[in-house]
Parts: C-alpha cells; sequence; structure tokens
C-alpha cells in the first residue's frame, strides 16, 4: 500500500486547523469542569443535609443525570429543548449546558462520597472538644475529605474530556470535526488521510489524558496511605 | 406529542434497542474476558505480558471510545484492514471496557486479605480450591459495585456506535428527527428505550449486591 498519506500529518496548515478544533475541545471541557466543581460541592453538600426533602430532590435528580447516556442528554438539549422552548442554543452552548449538567451530577456524588467516607468519631470527637459547627467543618471534616475527593475528581476530568469529543456529533466544530472536514477536503490527493488523522486524534486525546490520569494515581497513592483512621 | 406517531415509530425502536442490547451483551462479555486476563496477568505478575497489558489499560482509558471507533471503522480500511460496523462497534467496546474490567476485578482482588489466603491452605485446602472457594468469591464481592457501574457505562457507551452506521437507537432517533421533524416524540421514545434496558440492569446490580454482601467474610 502508499502510506503518502501522512505527509498529511506533516502539513503546517493543517496541523494548525487541527489544533484549533483542539482548543475548543479544551475550552469546552475547561468551562464545563470548572462550573461541575463549584456545582458539584454545592450539591454534594445538599446530599449530606439534614434534610429529606433535599436529600430526596438532589438524588432524584443524580439518578436522572446518571442513567442516561450523555449523547442522549446532547441530543434532548439541541433537538429537544431548542424544540419546546423558544431557545435559540447553538452546539456548543447546548453542549456547555449538558456537560456542566452532567459533571455537576458525578462531582456532587464525589463530594457527599468523600464527606461520607470520612469516619464518624473524628466529627463526635471535634464535638467532644468544643469545636463549633463550623470549625469542625473547616478544621477537622473539610481537610480529610478533600483529601480523598481530589484523586477521584482528577479521574472526572479526563472523562469529561474525554466524553466532550461526542459533541462533534451535533455539529460542533472541534477536533474530530475538524479532523473529518480534512479528511473530505483531501479525499483525492490522499485518500488514506483518515487513517493517519484519527490516529493522530487519538494520539492528542492521549497527550493530554494521560498526564492526569498519572497525576490522579500519585495523588492518591501519596494521601490515601496518610489518611488518619 | 402525538400518540399516533408514537405508535408508527415504537417498533422501529424496538428494533433498535435489541441492535443496542446485541453490541451491548457482545462488547460487555469480549470485555469482561479482557478484563479477566488483564486481572491474572496482574495477579501472577507475569513478565513482558503485564507491561504490554499496561500500556494497553493506559490507551484504552485515556482515549475516547468515539475516536477508537472512528480509527476501527474509517481509518484502519485505508491500511487494508476491513470491518464491519458491527464488527468495529464490538471491537471498540471491548478495547474500552476491557481495561476498566480489569481494574475493577483487579481492586476485587487486592481487597481479599491474604490471612484468607493463608487460612485455606493451613486447612489443607488445594491451591485450585483455595482460589475457587476462598479467594474468588470475595474478590467477586469486593469487584462487584465496580462491574456493576462499568455494565452501566459501557451500556450507554454504545450510544456512540451510531457512527459507525450501525442502526442503534441513537440512530434511530436521529434519522427520524432528520426524515419527520417530530422530535418530541422520537426523543421520547429514545429515552424510554434507554430506561427499559439500563434501569433492570441497574436493579438487578443492586440486588445482586446485597446478596454477595452476605457471603463476605468479616463484615
Amino acid at each position: 500500500m502508499d502510506w503518502s498519506g501522512a505527509d498529511i500529518l506533516f502539513n503546517p496548515r493543517i496541523l494548525l486547523r487541527l489544533l484549533q478544533g483542539l482548543w475548543v475541545t479544551i475550552s469546552l471541557s475547561l468551562i464545563a469542569v470548572g462550573a461541575s466543581l463549584i456545582l458539584g460541592t454545592l450539591l454534594g453538600l445538599a446530599m449530606t443535609s439534614r434534610n429529606t426533602v433535599v436529600r430526596a430532590v438532589t438524588r432524584i435528580y443524580l439518578e436522572i443525570i446518571r442513567i442516561v447516556p450523555q449523547l442522549v442528554l446532547l441530543f434532548l438539549v439541541y433537538f429537544g429543548l431548542t424544540r419546546v422552548s423558544q431557545l435559540n442554543l447553538t452546539g456548543y452552548q447546548a453542549a456547555l449546558l449538558v456537560f456542566t449538567a452532567w459533571g455537576t451530577a458525578e462531582m456532587g456524588d464525589l463530594v457527599r462520597g468523600a464527606l461520607q467516607a470520612v469516619p464518624e468519631h473524628q466529627e463526635r470527637t471535634a464535638f467532644a472538644l468544643g469545636l463549633s459547627p463550623s470549625q469542625r467543618f473547616r478544621h477537622v471534616i473539610g481537610p480529610q475529605a478533600v483529601r480523598a475527593l481530589i484523586p477521584p475528581t482528577v479521574n472526572l476530568v479526563t472523562r469529561m474530556i474525554k466524553t466532550t469529543s461526542i459533541v462533534a456529533l451535533i455539529g460542533v466544530v472541534e477536533v474530530v470535526k475538524v479532523g473529518q472536514q480534512i479528511i473530505d477536503a483531501n479525499r483525492f490527493e490522499h485518500p488514506d488521510a483518515a487513517l493517519w488523522i484519527y490516529a493522530l486524534i487519538f494520539a492528542l486525546y492521549f497527550v493530554i489524558c494521560y498526564p492526569i490520569s498519572i497525576m490522579s494515581r500519585r495523588l492518591e497513592k501519596r494521601w490515601t496511605t496518610t489518611t488518619r483512621r | 406529542m402525538n400518540p399516533s406517531v408514537l405508535a408508527d415509530y415504537l417498533p422501529l425502536y424496538v428494533q433498535a434497542a435489541w441492535m443496542t442490547v446485541r453490541i451491548a451483551v457482545a462488547g460487555i462479555a469480549a470485555a469482561s474476558l479482557v478484563g479477566l486476563g488483564c486481572a491474572v496477568v496482574g495477579y501472577y505478575r507475569v513478565p513482558v505480558l503485564r507491561q504490554l497489558l499496561g500500556a494497553y489499560v493506559e490507551l484504552s482509558r485515556n482515549t475516547p471510545l468515539l475516536i477508537q471507533l472512528f480509527f476501527l471503522y474509517y481509518g484502519l480500511p485505508k491500511a487494508g484492514i476491513v470491518l464491519s460496523g458491527e464488527a468495529s462497534a464490538i471491537i471498540g467496546l471491548t478495547f474500552l471496557g476491557g481495561s476498566y474490567m480489569g481494574e475493577a476485578l483487579r481492586s476485587g482482588i487486592d481487597s481479599v486479605s491474604q490471612v484468607q489466603l493463608e487460612s485455606a491452605y493451613s486447612l489443607g485446602l488445594s491451591r485450585w480450591q483455595s482460589m475457587r472457594k476462598v479467594l474468588l468469591p470475595q474478590a467477586l464481592a469486593g469487584a462487584w459495585p465496580a462491574l456493576v457501574a462499568n455494565v452501566i457505562f459501557l451500556i450507554k457507551e454504545t450510544s456512540v456506535v451510531s457512527i459507525v452506521a450501525l442502526p442503534d437507537l441513537m440512530n434511530v432517533a436521529k434519522n427520524l428527527i432528520g426524515r419527520d421533524y417530530n422530535t418530541v416524540e422520537a426523543l421520547t421514545l429514545l429515552v424510554i428505550g434507554y430506561l427499559v434496558i439500563l434501569l433492570p440492569v441497574s436493579l438487578l446490580g443492586s440486588l445482586l449486591e446485597r446478596r454477595f454482601r452476605r457471603g463476605l467474610v468479616g463484615s
């Protein structure tokens, strides 16, 4: 076979376009991750609330968001929500909405898990020492929960970056879509471009996600061994 | 919402749901086998193979299924390897799921304390017996929640396979929206289709979990 398609990877204009597409992927992920971390922390706190109604409502939100595939959520918002309301959302906006809603649910569950994983005696001991509720949270429960929280949160970040690739299916021009356009535009000069372009995009995702995964594992090793029991 | 449209669409969705289930079952079964292989190789610390599988796990966990599928279905034919849509989907799911299943099983095995095996040996059980009667049941109980989560995750991931021209739930919904513009009906049936598949799996998973827990020693 003819391997000429590989040349396409050395064309600076094509590389630049792919990187621009990659930037759309990264910016979408960053905004959604940032919003999810903040809203998810609030959701997690609400999920550990003593109020039964608050607990039930947040639980239902979590279960609904979680059971439906993210691509279905994306379709619901991009095609459904825009149809039933008079909202006019671009693909990018729909994607931001969906990934924030999903990320918030996942983050909320992580925060809830981390808070509940702090042994009960920690809270009671702090209480016995005369610490106020806010002091107990700030000096005793909070710091321990954060340690347990960071590794899975970093993991969630890679999951979110990976999952944003599906926005190409609602027409957002990010790295995958740019790749498809390049393949189509070079159909005659480089018929085997698909192999190289998809391999390159595969590698790009790996280059972004792998360091984050490594970081998550390091943090996990360092911090799970020093948690006070 | 128009009931007659729903009735018209229903048979199409039933067929599509069947396709989703078939891909999911095949992919999950194959992924479990790959995962078991990874866990066994990790447990016995098989040299060389262990490093290779380690590289596979990293590749599989740090890239999206969508790109894996594009590469398999549109990329590989340019190198002379032609795969059908169904084969690409199942291989893609296996590639993705194998690493997740492997990690779940590994952590299940790790959760069984060494004392359990030593006690089994001292009671005169053979290697195989202690593996089968002591280690595996507890490892499975430990890994169960993660395994169920993976199964649900993989069923959800099948929504992406519509891009390799497979008539699954997602694909049917997309085509019907494009054809008739009955968006609300098409999306309602899409959600119902996934819920009908996913809810029983989720419920069965937590039921069996309670069952397994009873078999756990020391908890």
